[in-house]
This record gives structure tokens, C-alpha cells and sequence, in this order.
């Protein structure tokens, strides 16, 4: 396959009367054609600062970035007609209805105007289309966000929080659309913090946090390179967990957390020896359930971002890479 | 073809705004008003209305000689009383010339004296007009997140801000030609009808279309900048900021400061006296603290003449900086 978009040691740096801050510091990113691309960060990490410089909307301050295997931003004129994008929350002139939003952008863009109800059809607006953007929900606006980047029929998609507001119905539409983007032939690059979402369409992530790549590759790489399956095991009531916790330490369980009413067990092979272990300490156990690694808990992991009790984390506050701007995978 | 559909696509967005067209349809009905207004006030001097005019001037000189008489009759009963000079005879004695038909004759409009005033009231509206159209046109694009939309189809970004500059100046300048034109036939029409077109020889015709044409300039300047200011702001409300900043620090409170400290000549500071110079071709300013005596005329105050070329020069420098500005940020600063 070959990659669609590249970046590599992207920084950007803002400086203000409060000081310096690096937005992104060596940022490296890599699309493969026709996959579904999650990038995922939490609040500040840099997403949309990287998503804007690719799209010319902000100057780096280093690094290289091509789209379609062009330099950009050097190129970006060459290759805007193939890459469609939404950045941020949908903005609109709010006075226009949806149709003379999307076929002002047509004209402008040289696109022929049938393709105006096409794209309103495909994101569910078609009877809405002469109705003016301020009486729209915000679902409603994403959708014609998602309309005007599917105007020019795009090689590259990039889609910045497109289930922002959207019902339960339409998310699950948002994603049947994007698999079906990619089906044909379509690169979609898409940014949200609904993991759940991210896991089920996408082939390939990035991760970002503090303006740094942290992880990145096929999503199954990623979940097995960053966090081990693990087993949660209650034990009957009045145990106190610590013990047990130590107990099983001694044992040998390489990773081994207590928490209010359990413990999670992880690098153990086989569970059963959980069971056996704490039965000749005369400790019963009540339940021993496997549980599967989800891209949620890798992304509060690399992050750095899951909630601590008492603690209010703050949005700066989130993992910088270690080990230098590689990543997982590729 | 790039170029072009862009053109198109903003000349539509143009257009295609309610605040524009609300705007220009109030700003023309206010225009329909003024002629209506002009036209209503003025009628058509015959040998009736002159007629008219000499008798009411004989009426009133004939009222002064009966009221001067009064007065020399109280005056030589108790003279040096009342207020009443002590010599009667020094009382003023009206005199026919002193009470002019001219006082008496019905408003007429005259084109070739009254038309200048009219084209100014012209220009003036409808700098305003250029002004908040200009603002509002690209700040409610940067605003509304328009702009953003736009550059992600059409990155190069002065090509994007000066095509829409120019639409915007191209639909000022046909706007304001077209109503140029429809003003100027108007108050011809009004002249014809309730006044003369008396004195508007080939020479004064051209003359009058030249001042037309500066009006047209000066309306262009007045949309570019209100475009300007609000592209350099991100949004409309920056350059109606900046226009009541404007006309409160620098033509009021500047003109006030530099008035208290007898600043000669202190209304160069004032921009309309800068548009009445390009308009009228010249303006002359008089510092009546000053003496420059003549035998002749006596004390004189000194002068001082602004005219249309160094108003012109000062507008221009207001609009490539401000225009100059825009462009260099659109181009250097980051769209967040």
C-alpha cells in the first residue's frame, strides 16, 4: 500500500506574552491508502493544530508533510481538489439554507452543481436542503460539514470530530458511511474520542498526546503492544484484597492492581492457576472473568489522561512520548 | 477557469446576502426620498413668481419707510431716550436697494450651483453604504467560519481575499455608476421641471461628470477600507470599532483638543474635510486668530487650500496601508 498522507517531525510552536508552547514537537504520522484512520489525542494534544497545518490552514514551524504524495504546503493548491475536510465544529453563514452553502463551495471549487443533492442525499439532508443553516441542530451542521468535504469526491477525507452532536442513529450512519468511503477506494482520516466508535471502523490509529506521537499502526498492534489482557477476580466478601493481592505477588502474577472490590490480574496465562494459587491460601474465589483489552484503556494509558480519585486533571496535563518521536507498529 | 468560478461563486455570495440587499434597498429608498424631498421643495421661476417677489420686496421697503418715520417722529420729541440717538438724523434711512426681490423668490434648483451639494450627499451615503457592506461582507466570513470552509477548497490565500476584494469593488463601482447616472438624470429631470438648467455649458457638463467620477473613487476607497479594517479584525464589528473610534477620538475629541490649544488650521484633522476637497476639487481653510493685512482689505485671516490631488494622495495611503495590512496578514497569520 502506499501512504497517502505522511508527516514527519512536524513542531509547531506558539509564543505568547504567557510564553512558549509547543502545540506539536516532532510529530510524525503515516496514512495508508484506502484504510480508515483513527487520530485520537485527548483535549490539547495537538490534533486539530496538526489537522490544520496539514491542510494549510497553519503555518509549522518544522518538519515535512506530503499529501498524495505531494510537499505540502508548498503543493497543497495541486492537491486540495482530492482531499476533502472538516476541521473542528461545523461553521457555517448561518443565514444561507443548505443548498446555497454547499453549491457556493461547488462554484468555487469548480464542482459541478448535481453533485450538490448527491452528497445531501448521502448525509440524510436531502429534504432539509432548502432550509436555512441557523435552524439546524448541531448533528445537523455535522452533517452538512461532512457534505461539504464529500462535495469534491475526495482521495483523502479527514474528518475532525464528525459524530459531534450526532444521535445515537446517526453516529452508527456516520460510521456505515465512512466504511463504505473506504469500500471505495476512499482514504478517511478520522479524529474523535469516541473509542468505541474508533475501534470498530478503523484499520489503522494514531495516537497523539502533547503534540508527540505515542502510538500508531493496525489497531490490533496497537492494543497488543500496549496493555496485556487481564483477569478480574473477586473473592468472597470480608478478604482483604491487599493480602490477597500480596499473595498472588509472591506467587509470581507479574501485574497484579487492587481495586474497591477487586483485583485485576495481567501476564497470567492461564487463570485457573489464579485459582489454585489462592485456594491453597484458603481464599475462595467468587469470580475469575477474563477481560479484553479495549482502545479506550490503551488511550487513558498512553495518554496518561485515565481520571485519578481526587484529582483534577488539567487539559496540559497529559503524557508526552517517551522514548523518543517513534511509535508502535507501522 | 479556477479564478473565474471563484468570481462567480462570490459575486453569488454577495448577492446573495439579505443584510446587502436590505441595505442597498433602504439606501436607495433614502436617495428617492432626498430627490422627492428636493423636488417638492423647489418649483420653476416665471415672470409671476418675479413679479411676486418685487412687489413683496416694495411691501417691505414701504413698511421700513413708515417705521423710519416713527422712529424720527420719537426721536425728535425726546431725543437721547428710548435707545434713540441723540442727533435724529443720524437714524438709518431705508433705501430700495436694501430690500432685494432675490429674499422673496421661491427655492429653485438651480443645476449648475446646486448640484455639486446634491453629489456630495450622494458620494457621502453611499461611502457609508460601501463601508458597512465591505465590513460585513468578509467579516461575517471570517466570523462565521466561511473563510476557513473556503481556504480548504481554494488555499491560495490572496488570490482568495483579493478576488473577493475585487467582486466587492467591482459591484461598488457598478452600483455606483448606475446610480450616478439615475441621480443625475433625476435632478436634471428636477431642474427641468422645478428649476434651470441655465450655465451647464460643455464645459461645465464634463466638469460635473469628472466630480461624479471622484464621487465614484472616493465610494470605492470607503468599501475597500471598511473590507480592509474587518479582514485585518476577522470580523465586521472590528471596522465599525474602528470607523466610531475614528470619528470619536480623531474628529471630535482631536479636533476639540487641538481647537482649545489654538492649533491653526486644526480641521485638516477632520476625513470629511479631506472628502469635501477631493469632491469640490479644493478647500480653503481660514485661521481667523491670524492677521495678514492688506491696505486694500484690511485683516485678513491666514489661508490655507487643500486640494483634490493631496486629498486623493491621502486617501490612497489610507488604503494601501489598510488594504496593504490586510493582504499581508491573510497571507502571514495562521487561520485558528
Amino acid at each position: 500500500m502506499t501512504a497517502v498522507l505522511e508527516i514527519e517531525g512536524l513542531q509547531k510552536t506558539y509564543r505568547s506574552r504567557k510564553g512558549v508552547r509547543r502545540a506539536l514537537d516532532g510529530f510524525d504520522m503515516v496514512v495508508e491508502s484506502g484504510q480508515v484512520h483513527g487520530f485520537l489525542g485527548p483535549n490539547g494534544s495537538g490534533k486539530t493544530t496538526t489537522l490544520r497545518t496539514l491542510l494549510g490552514l497553519i503555518k509549522p514551524n518544522g518538519g515535512r508533510m506530503t499529501i498524495l504524495g505531494r510537499e505540502v504546503p508548498e503543493h497543497l493548491p495541486a492537491v486540495a481538489g482530492q482531499v476533502g475536510a472538516i476541521v473542528e465544529s461545523p461553521q457555517f453563514f448561518l443565514p444561507f439554507t443548505a443548498w446555497d452553502t454547499l453549491s457556493l463551495l461547488a462554484d468555487a471549487g469548480g464542482v459541478p452543481r448535481p453533485r450538490v443533492p448527491e452528497v445531501l442525499e448521502l448525509v440524510g439532508l436531502r429534504d432539509r436542503a432548502k432550509d436555512r443553516v441557523k435552524t439546524f441542530s448541531l448533528g445537523m451542521k455535522q452533517r452538512l460539514a461532512v457534505a461539504s468535504a464529500l462535495l469534491k469526491n475526495p482521495k483523502l477525507l479527514i474528518l475532525d470530530e464528525p459524530a459531534n452532536g450526532l444521535d445515537p442513529g446517526g453516529i452508527r450512519e456516520m460510521r456505515s458511511l465512512m466504511r463504505t468511503l473506504s469500500e471505495a477506494g476512499m482514504t478517511v482520516v478520522v479524529s474523535s474520542h469516541i473509542l468505541g466508535e474508533i475501534q470498530l471502523i478503523c484499520d489503522s490509529v494514531t495516537i497523539i498526546s502533547a503534540g508527540r506521537r505515542v502510538a500508531a499502526g493496525s489497531v490490533a498492534s496497537v492494543l497488543s503492544h500496549n496493555r496485556s489482557a487481564g483477569v478480574r477476580v473477586r473473592v468472597e466478601p470480608g478478604v482483604d484484597l491487599v493480602a490477597v493481592a500480596e499473595v498472588l505477588r509472591s506467587a509470581g502474577a507479574p501485574q497484579v492492581t487492587a481495586a474497591d472490590d477487586h483485583l485485576m490480574v495481567g501476564g497470567v496465562d492461564r487463570p485457573a492457576w489464579i485459582t489454585w494459587v489462592l485456594a491453597q491460601h484458603e481464599v475462595w474465589v467468587s469470580e475469575l472473568a477474563p477481560v479484553a483489552v479495549d482502545l479506550e484503556s490503551v488511550f487513558l494509558e498512553l495518554t496518561g489522561t485515565a481520571p485519578v480519585d481526587g484529582v483534577n486533571r488539567q487539559v496540559d496535563e497529559s503524557a508526552a512520548a517517551t522514548g523518543g518521536a517513534g511509535g508502535w507498529g507501522q | 477557469m479556477g479564478t473565474v468560478s471563484l468570481a462567480t461563486a462570490e459575486l453569488r455570495r454577495l448577492t446573495k446576502r439579505r443584510f446587502v440587499r436590505w441595505l442597498v434597498a433602504g439606501t436607495l429608498a433614502v436617495m428617492v426620498a432626498i430627490a422627492a424631498g428636493i423636488s417638492l421643495s423647489n418649483e420653476k421661476v416665471g415672470p409671476e413668481q418675479v413679479a411676486q417677489a418685487k412687489a413683496a420686496a416694495e411691501r417691505e421697503y414701504q413698511d421700513a419707510v413708515r417705521q423710519a418715520e416713527q422712529d424720527r417722529l420719537t426721536c425728535e420729541r425726546a431725543p437721547g431716550t428710548n435707545g434713540l440717538p441723540a442727533d435724529c438724523t443720524q437714524l438709518y434711512q431705508p433705501q430700495p436697494q436694501d430690500f432685494s426681490p432675490d429674499w422673496h423668490m421661491p427655492s429653485t434648483f438651480t443645476f449648475k450651483s446646486d448640484f455639486g451639494a446634491v453629489l456630495t450627499t450622494f458620494a457621502a451615503i453611499f461611502v457609508l453604504l460601501g463601508f458597512v457592506v465591505g465590513a460585513s461582507y468578509v467579516g461575517a466570513e471570517w466570523s462565521s467560519g466561511g473563510m476557513m470552509n473556503l481556504l480548504l477548497w481554494r488555499p491560495r490565500r490572496l488570490q482568495v481575499l483579493g478576488t473577493k476584494l475585487g467582486i466587492l469593488l467591482g459591484a461598488a463601482a457598478a452600483l455606483s455608476v448606475v446610480v450616478a447616472v439615475l441621480w443625475t438624470l433625476a435632478f436634471i429631470g428636477i431642474a427641468s421641471t422645478r428649476g434651470t438648467l441655465d450655465g451647464m455649458t460643455a464645459g461645465a457638463w464634463r466638469s460635473t461628470a469628472l466630480t461624479e467620477l471622484r464621487a465614484v473613487v472616493l465610494i470605492l476607497l470607503g468599501t475597500a477600507i471598511g473590507f480592509g479594517l474587518a479582514s485585518l479584525g476577522r470580523h465586521t464589528a472590528v471596522a465599525l470599532g474602528v470607523a466610531a473610534g475614528v470619528v470619536v477620538v480623531l474628529q471630535f475629541g482631536l479636533f476639540l483638543v487641538l481647537n482649545m490649544a489654538s492649533v491653526p488650521f486644526g480641521e485638516i484633522f477632520l476625513l470629511p474635510i479631506w472628502a469635501v476637497a477631493w469632491m469640490n476639487k479644493e478647500i480653503k481653510l481660514e485661521n481667523y486668530q491670524s492677521c495678514a493685512y492688506s491696505a486694500v482689505n484690511g485683516c485678513q485671516p491666514d489661508t490655507l487650500t487643500l486640494t483634490w490631488p493631496m486629498a486623493g494622495g491621502l486617501w490612497v495611503a489610507i488604503f494601501v496601508v489598510i488594504v496593504g495590512a490586510a493582504l499581508w496578514t491573510m497571507q502571514r497569520r495562521d487561520i485558528t
